[in-house]
């Protein structure tokens, strides 16, 4: 961990414009910054916590909806009973992500900014272009098994950690977040996590310095929730496939997906394909699939946790 | 005291202390948190300035340049040992690699450097400050492409590299049903819960260090020879370790370099190894490729078997012993067991739970699973048929000092249901899950050694022990305490265990499950050793004295032990050392696995429903943690099965998923009730103690009986550990 | 021999480049003139926590985790370090009434927390209930995660007590006591040793759930 100053910011405005300065981060939960911190993988040399901004709230919007703070626990999120029997996908992708103690610290805003898993960007020794681009990615001919089959590129074939935020790309969150000059925007979560691209160091369309304050869901999507993760060992682990799911009452559905992606993965097309059922589904989503020889097995699995999906709801 | 002939009624026999379960008399202080382990000897070694090891970019080559400016003008450091300026280092007899690497780079993450600061937060910064030019050399990293290169590796503790009895060719030609199936096993890390760790402070010329180390004796030997000082000069201190599993049986770089690093700053230093580090740094369980091949007549009757064996290790490491199990576990005239070496420059191969048969077992059980179905017989009735009760390469004129394989297949089965098994494998669901049973055979070699200890009662009564024996959560303290408190004849809370200390009497430590049945032997020759003193003092005959409720007795005359004692106290020394009967009795420990796996109809997803085990591994010392060493090695033969695989990149020659996110170990969520059923038995030719090891036991074919369940559930056979979600969806879509 | 990769080209490429291997943060780290490199303590931060009910007040480099900060300056060493990295639950202790991995926050962000540690949960003489189930029940081998199961496992109860679900609830509206909850709930905890059913059945007896 390299020496940084530590400053806790008293208002929203001031953190922004505080971490619009070379170097500056925002700190909230911690669990997976000072992970990273450790191995120097991030290298603040200011982190600003902006944990004490009043963030931490969950209230119901004028359109009907919830506005989630940037800084609730995903315990809390998870619990809320608004969220429980509203967006209980969300719920349940929470409580499948990471471990109690983990979710009793990391928040909303920052699961939205979790970095990927990739063994590579892991080990500092090791090329990465996400973690240093242009030295090169050695993920795509090394050990692969674990990352994303869809939206990669040349340049990286990370897969996005999270399970919130499939639950949030399902909801048709948006991302509320304000920067440095003081200006208040929102993100929809379509447009929020970026494409590796060429540039896959940069993962999310925050401006430097911008904060997120808030998540905010529009109402509820009725219907039944569920989210299914696959895994290498029955809890405290990341995903292989997961599939997050709302089944409406009219046989129109939606689906995102964990651990293929590069960023949370939805298509239109997969919704779309929801009244013809798994197999069509998972078509339309694996749709431009580029997985390696270790990662193939992905797509017959997302098949597989969609006919599994299916077939509860049909029970 | 020497052990040479098989032992008849003896104290211990009286069991009102040994073989009832008892609570770990340590549980207290690890429950509160105030059992100090070797990073925290703050009382010990105040003022201690943090190490922080500095590890190779690549995994073989030379190192061109050091350029230690930058971290030597960073905040707080206080020194940096380098292989420049380490002066002269010799290797451990145990050690493959260096453990200080440079200019030779002989696997990936070799200690190169260790940067010592005011703080740990100092160290570790200015650790990354260190520069390093390297100047790689190709390396060989893929099993598979370098088998064929394999040759023989000399002798250890697996006893010869190949063995060959009657004429196996021959046997398996006319065999009318043949298995020959070849499996792989993954390199595996131990994954204990504490980090390599040492504390380490010099006064004058005399170090101690303390460290988290199973084997007290010898690594102070190894220190000695790598620092090239007098090992009278060195004192190894480890009363408590937090897990160990084979990793710890040697010193590694946190102890050399914690030493090293104290000399150059004049000041304590501890250095733990970051558990990113520990995967390519410290040592593994290597990986291997085994060709199984079973001839039998068509009721499973075995008449021909072969077991080889490819394993890779560093050039002058060692060969994984998968087949050792296969010399003695099951009959055949016919038979054969190779084992070849081959060179490969990853991390240091070395013993992990059960060398041998922990990844032995994985193949053979399968393969016996398989000869079962060719044969349409059962296969807990396969094994039956199958056994042995001498070692079948030495031929009847060399029994198994006691071999109970029956008993626990039979009970074992009872116990779990196994009547209720469809012998067809997919049939039974349960909701989403397919459901099955497997079964595998336990066996794990039973190993003795010397062991020594000094045992002294005080003016009070109290009964204290001293051996440098080990306690790695196997029990020791307890199983120690209350071998002294039966053969003293005093409560076991009168009584205390200090260990680990290598100004303690030498004992056989712990490894390969040896542990508990040796180093209780030598407490128990010492404690003969002091009933004798005591006796003499009384005026009694010591072979005709009692000691019970804190007496010596004869007839209606007794003495308070308190009393005899004195002030002084009275003290004995004495180890037990073993002779022949382990060449003239095969000895070993046995038993039967069985686990109930679902494997979801769609997603592959394996859990583990329940387990339950029948073992015969002579006296119990401890039933309470026994039945702990056996569920937890149980626990490691799921993840075997399922999960636990270091992944090799064949590019860059090193562990990739080298952290505890990545390496995924079972939790609990993956672990469902576990049934133990101990066989009664007592081995006479063991030791006075009649017992016979189990810390491993319980890890020996486990991983097979969650293999066989998921055949039975799924129809599918995996032959390629671990047994992966990708694996069975690719074996089902073959199929 | 395996494709080049970008940067490895050299290295695999000829055994006499002499290569810097550090091309990656260490470079940059090691560039001249970056400021903060001068042979200077790091700036200290005022903490004052209240440990196990007693008000502590340190001076720590901003770098230091709790954990750190509860091992190595309050020599509270009952909390253990396993991986660092919040992988293990090892560290597991409880701030402000929730159990968090002490290794994955900075100690400086805990200002006017209260903290409760193992050491804090009972001692040798005076065991927490739970502590004396871990023994009777043999919740533990070498002892290494101990602490961090025990605090875990206490904290365990009282999320169930306020009906926070888990991965395991069938029901998110019905939070209620079962082994499966507790499994899944406890899985942050990593037991190399395996007591895994041996510390569900400790924390069972300590819910009074225990039918035996």
């Amino acid at each position: 961990m390299r020496p940084f100053t530590y400053s806790r910011a008293a208002s929203v405005e001031e953190a922004a414009k505080t971490a619009a300065t070379q170097g500056a981060r925002f700190i909230a939960g911690g669990t997976n910054l000072l992970d990273l911190m450790k191995l120097q993988i991030e290298t603040p040399t200011h982190l600003i916590d902006v944990n004490h901004l009043g963030l931490d709230r969950i209230e119901p919007t004028a359109e009907g909806g919830l506005k989630i703070g940037a800084m609730v626990r995903n315990t809390d999120l998870a619990a809320d009973k608004t969220v429980r029997r509203d967006y209980a996908v969300l719920s349940r992708a929470l409580l499948a992500g990471a471990s109690g103690q983990l979710r009793n610290k990391a928040t909303t805003g920052g699961n939205l900014l979790q970095r990927t898993r990739c063994p590579y960007f892991y080990d500092t020794r090791m090329p990465c272009n996400k973690r240093q681009p242009g030295s090169g990615c050695g993920a795509i001919k090394g050990m692969s098994r674990s990352l994303a089959i869809l939206g990669t590129s040349d340049a990286c074939i990370a897969q996005h950690p999270s399970d919130m935020a499939v639950a949030l790309r399902l909801l048709d969150a948006q991302v509320d977040a304000v920067g440095a000059d003081g200006g208040r925007r929102s993100i929809p979560i379509a447009d929020f996590h970026l494409l590796p691209g060429e540039t896959p160091h940069i993962e999310n369309a925050l401006k430097p310095g911008e904060l997120i304050t808030s998540v905010t869901l529009p109402k509820p999507l009725g219907g039944t929730h569920v989210y299914r993760k696959v895994r290498d060992r029955a809890s405290y682990a990341f995903a292989l496939v997961s599939v997050a799911a709302v089944f409406g009452k009219d046989g129109r559905s939606r689906f995102a997906f964990g651990g293929i992606g590069a960023k949370p993965w939805r298509t239109d097309a997969a919704d779309a394909a929801a009244p013809s059922g798994a197999a069509a589904v998972a078509e339309a989503a694996l749709s431009g699939a580029r997985p390696t020889a270790q990662n193939a097995f992905k797509q017959q699995l997302t098949a597989r946790t969609l006919a599994s999906l299916y077939r509860q709801k049909g029970a | 005291m020497k052990f040479d002939t098989p032992a008849t009624t003896n104290p211990i026999d009286r069991g009102r202390v040994i073989g009832i379960p008892h609570d770990r008399i340590d549980g207290p202080a690890k429950v509160t948190g105030t059992a100090p382990y070797a990073y925290e000897r703050h009382d010990a070694a105040p003022n201690a300035a943090y190490g922080w090891i500095v590890g190779s970019a690549i995994a073989k080559g030379r190192i061109g340049a050091i350029d230690l400016r930058a971290a030597e003008a960073a905040p707080g450091v206080l020194g940096i040992v380098t292989h420049q300026n380490a002066g002269p280092l010799g290797k451990g007899n145990f050690n493959t690699a260096h453990l200080l690497g440079g200019p030779q780079i002989e696997h990936y993450e070799q200690a190169v450097a260790l940067v010592i600061a005011d703080t740990l937060e100092n160290a570790r910064d200015a650790a990354r400050l260190v520069r390093i030019d390297y100047a790689p050399e190709q390396g060989r990293f893929d099993l598979a492409a370098e088998r064929d290169k394999g040759v023989p590796p000399p002798p250890g503790f697996g006893g010869p590299a190949d063995t060959k009895t009657g004429d196996f060719e021959a046997g398996f030609a006319k065999a009318a049903v043949k298995i020959d199936q070849s499996y792989t096993t993954p390199d595996q890390s131990h994954a204990m819960m504490e980090p390599h760790a040492t504390t380490a402070a010099w006064n004058g010329d005399k170090l101690t260090l303390w460290t988290s180390n199973q084997m007290i004796a010898w690594s102070v030997g190894e220190m000695a020879k790598t620092l090239k000082i007098p090992p009278e000069n060195i004192r190894l201190v480890s009363p408590y370790i937090g897990g160990g599993f084979g990793a710890k049986l040697w010193v590694r770089a946190d102890a050399l370099l914690a030493a090293l690093g104290s000399r150059m700053i004049g000041r304590p230093v501890k250095v733990a190894i970051a558990r990113p580090q520990i995967p390519n740094n410290t040592v593994h369980r290597p990986a291997t490729i085994q060709r199984i091949r079973i001839g039998a007549d068509k009721q499973g009757v075995i008449d021909a078997i072969a077991h080889e064996v490819w394993s890779g290790d560093l050039p002058g490491g060692g060969a994984e012993t998968a087949a050792q199990q296969t010399r003695l576990l099951y009959r055949g005239p016919n038979r054969l067991t190779t084992h070849r070496l081959s060179t490969l420059d990853l991390p240091e191969g070395n013993a992990m739970r059960a060398p041998g048969e922990a990844v032995g077992l994985l193949a053979l059980e399968v393969a016996m699973d398989e000869l079962a179905e060719a044969c349409g017989v059962d296969p807990v009735e396969l094994r039956i048929r199958n056994d042995v009760q001498y070692d079948p390469e030495a031929g009847p004129q060399r029994p198994f000092s006691s071999r109970k394989l029956i008993e626990c297949l039979r009970e074992g089965a009872e116990r779990f249901g196994w009547n209720r098994r469809n012998p067809k494998p997919g049939q039974v669901r349960d909701g989403r899950w397919l459901v099955g049973m497997g079964v595998a055979s336990a066996f794990r070699n039973n190993l003795v050694g010397k062991s020594g200890a000094r045992i002294g009662v005080d003016a009070e009564g109290h009964v204290i022990v001293e051996t440098d024996m080990t306690d790695i959560g196997t029990g020791s303290y307890t199983i120690i305490a209350q071998t002294a408190a039966e053969m003293m004849g005093v409560p076991l809370e009168a009584v205390t265990v200090r260990l680990g200390d290598s100004r303690f009497p030498v004992s056989a430590g712990s490894g390969g499950q040896w542990g508990a049945n040796s180093s209780t032997a030598g407490v128990y020759a010492a404690a003969m050793a002091l009933r004798a003193k005591l006796a003499e003092k009384a005026g009694f005959p010591a072979d005709k004295a009692l000691f019970e409720d804190g007496l010596i007795r004869l007839g209606n005359q007794s003495q308070p032990l308190a009393t005899l004692a004195g002030r002084e106290g009275l003290w004995a020394e004495d180890s037990m050392e073993f002779g022949d009967l382990d060449k003239r009795y095969a000895q070993a420990t046995f038993g039967a696995h069985f686990c109930e796996v679902g494997v979801d109809i769609d997603t592959a997803e394996v859990r583990v429903r329940r387990m339950g085990g029948a073992f015969a591994a002579g006296r119990i010392l401890n039933p309470k943690s026994a039945r702990s060493q056996v569920i937890g090695a149980m626990t490691m033969g799921v993840g075997a099965a399922l999960m636990e695989e270091l992944s090799v990149d064949t590019r860059f020659g090193f562990f990739v998923n080298h952290d505890m996110a990545e390496y995924l170990v079972p939790v609990h969520a993956d672990i469902p009730q576990q049934d133990v059923l101990f066989i009664d038995e007592l081995d006479d030719k063991s030791s006075p103690m009649k017992a016979k090891g189990v810390g491993e036991l319980g890890i020996c074919g486990a991983g097979a009986a969650v293999a066989n369940a998921i055949y039975n559930a799924t129809g599918v056979r995996l032959r390629d550990y671990p047994l992966t979600i990708d694996k069975i969806l690719a074996a089902q879509r073959v199929a | 021999m395996p494709e080049p990769l970008s940067r490895r080209g050299l290295l695999q490429g000829s055994a006499a480049a002499a290569v810097a291997i550090p091309v990656l943060g260490e470079a940059q780290a090691a560039a001249p003139g970056r400021p903060g490199r001068q042979k200077e303590q790091a700036r200290m931060n005022a903490v004052g926590l209240t440990v196990n009910g007693r008000e502590v007040h340190l001076q720590l480099d901003p770098r230091t985790t709790l954990l750190d900060a509860l091992r190595e300056h309050l020599h509270l060493t009952g909390t253990k370090k396993g991986c660092d990295h919040g992988q293990c639950g090892a560290c597991t202790v409880i701030v402000e009434g929730r159990r968090i991995n002490s290794c994955l926050t900075l100690a400086v962000m805990h200002e006017g927390d209260h903290v409760t540690t193992i050491e804090g949960l009972g001692t040798p003489e005076k065991l927490h209930p739970m502590q004396r189930a871990f023994i009777t029940h043999d919740g533990y081998q070498c002892g290494y995660c101990t602490p961090g199961q025990i605090c875990s496992a206490v904290a365990v109860l009282e999320e169930i007590e306020a009906g926070i679900p888990s991965h395991a609830t069938e029901d998110l509206d019905r939070v209620a006591f079962s082994d499966s909850e507790v499994r899944e709930r406890m899985s942050g905890n990593i037991c190399r040793c395996a007591a895994y059913p041996n510390i569900v059945a400790a924390i069972r007896e300590v819910a009074g759930e225990d039918k035996a």
